[in-house]
């Protein structure tokens, strides 16, 4: 499977050499190509180790984040990065973790002995925590650009980052959105039981409950489920004006769709598991009003992200799904670290990677003591007329050029 | 009372959707003993076909209810071929071996398809166009529409037919007798060879119509949406007693209002202990109990028969 990963970017880095070198004709072009093993003396390899689910249900979500992570390694090896006046190469080594975390800590450790300087991943809460534990024992830092559970970086891991907001901020602003914004009176939640589905579902019920929201039911389905209409059907009897639901799009949009089907006419909000392109497209015409959160102000008004957008649809062929744009900030970030530290020695650069102040694609992101993103303004989306329209952005700290709570 | 109403209404949608799939496992193990586990796949890869299909004949501005037809008949006929590939490469070189072994080949069919599935398909969910009406119709406050009315009359049709074809017809006597004794019935001038190859591609062709069944109902695809279904499915055969048309037929409805019942009220009934996460426990515990009563299965013959 990473032999397989391999190959794309080694061959897209020799045809840009061999480009190159048709083109200037000078013989220092060929220094830089990758393919060249007689001046690895002057080269650093740096490792860097991925994982998300790229089989299952999740997979699509999954190869979105490994094609993020791709992106940003295949810029710095174009930009040419000197690490501790040595030219660094990246190689990207991406693990498939399945959605299961009993794969992910296998994975984890295959990383560990694989001897990568870092880990960007995993993709979900429930796979991130149990590999964060063998991440911390060996030493390596591990940012995850999706995981939001409040417990990942509450372990006290000094290795644990992550460049997104976490649960307890983004629940707090759905429960307060819903119950005031919306008005919603009696609430029904349901949540997949995956360390993030329960967590966010938690952390919404208690700020919405704060709100002044009275929650009516509390349901509950699986990540592989397909039918709703048993859960759904006891909600409607408990009659709510608003259904929550903490997971991911492909139970997302056909929940939505069941809902409308079983004549229960009510609003419907996520998190940021529901903010892609696919669950407009499954949910069909029942996807409009839905409400979604992402972490961040919206894309388009950070001053990288249209850029980064275009790129990323004219280099895979498809929109971003999710997380693509954290994946690439995530990358950044450890090799901004790595290049300020003058090292790609975990312990050496551990400490840069602490204090990081970096303006990325998605956010500026500094980390507090405990890993977790600074700040974190969440912003709010709706579908209206098939694509997801930013609402409003609430709390946190946002980046230079966009004021925090500003109505769009 | 219409909550109630709705929930077993969507108990016999989903125990249909189960009950199409039950069928096509239990007419393989009927006949030859032997647990297709290939079989969600077989359904997934015909949702794919006629997936493709339709986006292909829908674009060209065919009538939705001809496109359907078309999409079925393909979607069909590639399973049969699948179903026959299968059949050849994976069970027949092991028809004499232990049990154990083809059950491991068709656990090995089964990720093969799905990575193939994943490769041509790509990994993610496919929306699926509506082909059948599905015009809702409210019944004493409950809802159904006209795909889920479709599908328990599909389900009812195809055990139908199914027992008519084993029971009435001269390659259903074939079938029965490689069933009850291969060598004998070989004896006898059964060419044993065509009647497990038509017994599968019978199947897959069963597949095919269940994979277009369900997509039509949740309106996606997916490459993994054959594992779960196979799974519900199998439990479903074995409940009702595997080997037995009717019986995957009772096992795939009482599943479907076991899980829908169970996940409806445990909560209520239990005072919030127990919430609707219970509900795979449910039925598993109601199939554990029913097996410990009978191991057969509610209609299964005896096993001793057998083997």
């Amino acid at each position: 499977m990473s032999n397989k990963h391999l190959l794309l970017p080694m061959a897209v880095l020799f045809t840009a050499a061999l480009v190159a070198c048709g083109k200037s004709e000078t013989p220092a072009a060929t220094s830089s190509s990758p393919a060249a093993n007689s001046n690895s003396a002057d080269e650093l390899v740096v490792k860097i180790g991925a994982s998300a689910p790229l089989t299952g249900p999740q997979a699509h979500i999954g190869k979105d984040n490994e094609n993020g992570t791709r992106m940003a390694i295949e810029d710095a090896n174009t930009k040419g990065i000197t690490i501790g006046g040595k030219k660094a190469r990246f190689e990207l080594l991406s693990e498939d973790d399945q959605t299961d975390p009993k794969t992910a800590t296998i994975v984890a450790q295959k990383l560990v002995d694989a001897k990568v300087s870092g880990i960007i991943g995993h993709l979900n809460s429930g796979t991130t925590i149990p590999a964060s534990r063998i991440y911390s024992d060996n030493g390596i830092p591990q940012i995850s650009p999706s995981a939001t559970a409040v417990a990942y970086t509450a372990q006290g891991f000094k290795t644990a980052f992550r460049v997104m907001a976490n649960d307890g901020q983004q629940g707090k602003v759905l429960g307060e959105f819903a119950a005031k914004n919306l008005g919603a009176k009696k609430i029904a939640v349901l949540d997949d039981r995956t360390a993030y589905g329960q967590g966010l579902a938690d952390e919404f019920v208690k700020s919405a409950q704060a709100n002044g929201a009275q929650i009516v039911a509390h349901e509950y389905t699986t990540d592989k489920a397909v039918d709703f209409t048993a859960v759904l059907t006891s909600v409607k009897g408990k009659k709510p004006d608003l259904v929550f639901f903490g997971g991911m799009d492909p139970q997302g949009a056909p929940m939505l769709k069941q809902l409308r089907s079983l004549g229960i006419d009510v609003k419907f909000m996520m998190g940021d598991g529901g903010y892609t392109p696919k669950f407009i497209e499954n949910a069909g015409a029942a996807a409009d009003g839905a409400y979604a959160s992402l972490p961040g102000v919206p894309l388009e008004k950070m001053p990288g992200g249209k850029n980064f957008s275009q790129r990323y649809e004219a280099k895979f062929k498809q929109p971003i799904q999710l997380y693509a744009p954290y994946c690439y900030d995530a990358v950044n970030v450890m090799i901004a670290a790595m290049q300020k530290a003058g090292s790609v020695e975990p312990a050496k650069y551990l400490p840069e990677l602490a204090k990081t102040e970096f303006d990325g694609v998605t956010a500026k992101i500094i980390f507090d003591e405990k890993g977790d993103l600074k700040g974190g303004a969440i912003t709010l989306y709706q579908v209206q007329q098939g694509k997801w329209q930013p609402l409003q952005t609430m709390g946190g700290q946002t980046a230079a050029g966009s004021s925090p709570a500003a109505a769009y | 009372m219409d909550i109630f109403l709705q929930q077993i209404l969507n108990g016999l949608v989903q125990g249909s959707v189960y009950a199409l799939v039950a069928l096509g496992y239990t007419m393989v193990y009927g006949i030859l003993g032997l647990i297709n586990f290939a079989h969600g796949e077989v359904v997934m890869v015909g949702a794919m076909v006629a997936l493709t299909v339709s986006r292909l004949l829908l674009a060209a501005g065919l009538p939705p209810l001809l496109v359907l037809l078309i999409a079925l008949l393909i979607a069909a006929a590639v399973c049969m071929v699948l179903g026959y590939g299968i059949e050849r490469i994976a069970y027949r070189p092991l028809r004499n071996a232990p049990r154990l072994a083809p059950l491991i080949t068709a656990i090995g069919v089964s990720i093969v398809l799905q990575n193939l599935a994943m490769i041509f398909w790509g990994r993610g969910y496919l929306a699926f166009p509506q082909l059948l009406p599905n015009a809702a119709h409210t019944l004493g406050g409950a809802v159904i529409n006209d795909v889920q009315l479709i599908i328990m009359l599909v389900a009812l049709l195809i055990m139908g037919g199914l027992m008519l074809l084993i029971h009435r017809s001269r390659l259903g006597r074939a079938m029965r007798a490689v069933a009850e004794n291969p060598s004998a019935a070989a004896l006898m001038g059964v060419d044993i060879n065509r009647v497990i190859s038509l017994t599968f591609m019978l199947g897959s062709a069963l597949a095919a119509v269940a994979g277009i069944m369900v997509s039509a109902n949740y309106g996606i695809v997916h490459y993994y949406m054959g594992s779960i279904l196979g799974l519900k499915a199998f439990t479903a055969a074995v409940l009702g007693g595997i080997g037995n048309l009717r019986g995957a037929m009772l096992g795939g409805v009482l599943l479907g209002l076991i899980e829908s019942l169970g996940a409806g009220y445990i909560g209520d009934l239990s005072g919030g202990f127990f919430g609707s996460n219970y509900q795979d426990v449910f039925a598993f515990f109601v199939l554990i109990t029913v097996l410990i009563f009978r191991p057969s299965g509610l209609l299964g013959e005896r096993v001793a028969e057998r083997a």
